[in-house]
């Protein structure tokens, strides 16, 4: 917000009339409109809100990157892919709770079995039909996700389940910083989305298995011209963001427990932060996910207390969500760091 | 007594119910360049899509001996086939550097890194620009980074489509001069497909004439160069 102050006044109003403009006016919007209600609470209050929100952040950003690594390859998006990770967040509690699986362990054990699910799904269920065609593996996709959350539901039960926390979790386990509390799980999801992202940074970028996958994504037919084989490699894009997912869902089932639409409520905040910083790109998602947490966390802290809007309570992040996507899509379609617009679903 | 690289024989090719190839004929010796010339929808690409599986095809295509009809695209790549579509095919997000290395996919020896230094001397403003992506290079060097490419898997049968198109006429001939040295140099077999016959017919030994999927017409290019049909058609005489 600095760098609009800055600008001269000519190129300040094209550049507003632009999609990053619209976009930023908007944020700008809430965040003066929050202002008063911010100086009001005190520095202290609104480090904690910060801090609490960098939990839903990596959360969010782990769950995007996943959304965006099959957009990538696919240009489709996965509405399967919320559920698949619940699916393994179930997974990974039941490996934990009824086998005596340590957490970790139990994480890894279920993102590998969600992987090759994944990769499974892709074989059998995706690559059969034209790729050109989207409506068909849409509606796959959104058969799996209603075929997983019977199954989870059957198998588990449709109650509230508490999952372990993969991190010290002891009410006394925090930083205090400016009187504000930073708690180690906070810490810890940071510090497990970082490795991640250096990861897949490594998978795709070093590994001949990542430059095949990069070369899809960038053109089918050429790929298919220097012998790449693009069913394995949207089949490996499939088991990496399903497994993704599982990681996603793992670090978040602390806060939200388990119950069989968890992720599926999720997932909406994932897909703004994707749409935000652009459906291709993965550094941009991660960048749209931390934007998303920070203003729904001072949307739900602040926004009570401006006058009037009492009434909405915490959905209104829910609603802020979608309202997101809709002024991205309708302004910037490609997102902030993306190159490509969703044309079709 | 020369070597066959390529046959093609009573090729069919259609996509979805359009029948695009009619009973197409064509052989390319190895070592050859072969040009194949025709009007826009002749199906000169749709001639090429077929030797890579990349439209349906019934008949026989031979390379090198081995039927390739059925096979896979994967498959028919590594048996040493480069093909440059048309419009370039570069992977333009990613860096010129990146886009040789996807070249050198189906290797698995230790030189490719000598390779990519090779294509970069014969081309040295892909060296110039070789962390900038593809989609951020002229049309020249595009064309240029798509030759590179093709030739970085050490193809025996470089299939080209159009190279000259969209390109200034001083480039086409620096293009088609580089297809000439590479030809002799590395004995490379090529079949080119192109609008611009003058060019083409320079460098090729023999040529293709197509007409509505059907092979109208084919000889030496010196047959080519004077027939009366050619000339008024291609070669705007
Ligand atoms: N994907 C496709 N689906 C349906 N029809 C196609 C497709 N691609 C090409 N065709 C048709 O096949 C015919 C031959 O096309 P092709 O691309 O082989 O022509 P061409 O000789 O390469 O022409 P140009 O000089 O314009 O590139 C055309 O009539 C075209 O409309
Ligand atoms: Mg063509």
């Amino acid at each position: 917000m600095t760098a609009v102050t800055t600008k001269s006044r000519g190129s300040f109003l094209t550049w507003l009339k632009t999609g990053s403009g619209i976009l930023t006016a908007m944020m700008a919007v809430i965040v003066i409109a929050l202002i008063p209600a911010i100086i009001q609470g005190g520095l202290k209050l609104f480090l904690q809100r910060v801090f609490d929100s960098l939990n839903n952040g990596a959360v969010y950003a782990v769950t995007a990157i996943a959304l965006v690594i099959i957009f990538k390859a696919t240009t489709l998006i996965n509405f399967a892919g919320a559920n698949i990770a619940m699916f393994g967040a179930y997974v990974c509690w039941w490996l934990n709770t009824s086998y005596g699986f340590p957490i970790w362990i139990a994480v890894f054990v279920a993102m590998g079995t969600m992987g090759v699910l994944g990769s499974l799904i892709e074989r059998t269920l995706i690559r059969p039909f034209d790729v050109n065609d989207h409506l068909p593996v849409v509606l796959i996709t959104f058969g799996i996700a209603a075929i997983l959350e019977a199954f989870a539901g059957g198998l588990w039960g449709l109650e509230f389940h508490k999952f372990p926390s993969p991190f010290p979790s002891d009410p006394k386990d925090r930083f205090t910083i400016a009187g504000a509390f930073l708690r180690y799980e906070t810490v810890g999801t940071l510090i497990v989305m970082g490795l991640m992202i250096y990861g897949i940074y490594l998978l795709l970028n070093k590994t001949k298995v990542g430059l095949a996958f990069r070369a899809v994504s960038s053109n089918v037919e050429s790929a298919r011209l220097v012998g790449v084989r693009t069913g394995r490699t949207l089949q490996f894009g499939w088991a990496l963001a399903s497994a993704l997912g599982v990681l996603g869902a793992c670090l978040v089932a602390k806060q939200t427990n388990l119950e069989p639409a968890f992720m599926a409520k999720l997932v909406i905040f994932a897909f703004a932060a994707a749409t935000l910083g652009g459906l291709d790109s993965i550094g941009g998602s991660v960048i749209g996910a931390f934007i998303v947490a920070v203003v729904q966390s001072m949307l739900t802290g602040y926004g009570q207390e401006i006058p009037g809007l009492g009434w909405l309570k915490s959905n209104f992040a829910l609603v802020l969500a979608f309202v997101l996507i809709l002024v991205v899509l309708l302004f910037k379609p490609a997102g902030l760091y993306g190159t490509r617009r969703i044309e079709r679903v | 007594m020369s070597e066959l690289m390529l046959k093609l024989s009573g090729v069919n090719a259609r996509y979805g119910a359009i029948q695009v190839l009619r009973d197409v004929n064509l052989e390319v010796n190895k070592g050859e360049v072969v040009v194949v010339l025709g009007g826009n929808g002749a199906g000169k690409t749709t001639t090429l899509r077929a030797i890579c599986a990349m439209v349906t095809t019934t008949g026989s295509i031979q390379i090198a001996g081995t039927e390739v009809v059925g096979k896979d695209t994967a498959d028919i790549v590594r048996m040493q086939v480069a093909h440059v579509p048309q419009g370039r095919g570069t992977f333009p997000e990613m860096s010129v550097l990146d886009n040789l290395m996807v070249g050198a996919y189906t290797r698995k020896d230790k030189e490719i890194q000598a390779d990519i230094d090779r294509w970069m001397d014969a081309f040295p403003r892909l060296r110039e620009r070789r962390t900038q992506t593809a989609g951020s290079l002229s049309g020249g060097e595009q064309q240029m980074l798509a030759v590179a490419r093709a030739m970085m898997c050490r193809p025996e049968l470089l299939l080209l489509d159009e190279p000259s198109l969209g390109l200034a006429p001083l480039i086409i001939e620096d293009l088609f001069r580089r297809f000439g040295e590479i030809n002799r140099e590395t004995g490379i077999t090529m079949l080119v497909v192109e609008q611009n016959a003058n060019l083409a017919l320079e460098i090729a030994n023999r040529g293709y004439v197509l007409e509505a999927g059907e092979v109208v017409l084919q000889g030496s290019a010196e047959d080519l160069r004077t027939n009366e049909a050619v000339r008024e058609a291609y070669l705007g005489a």
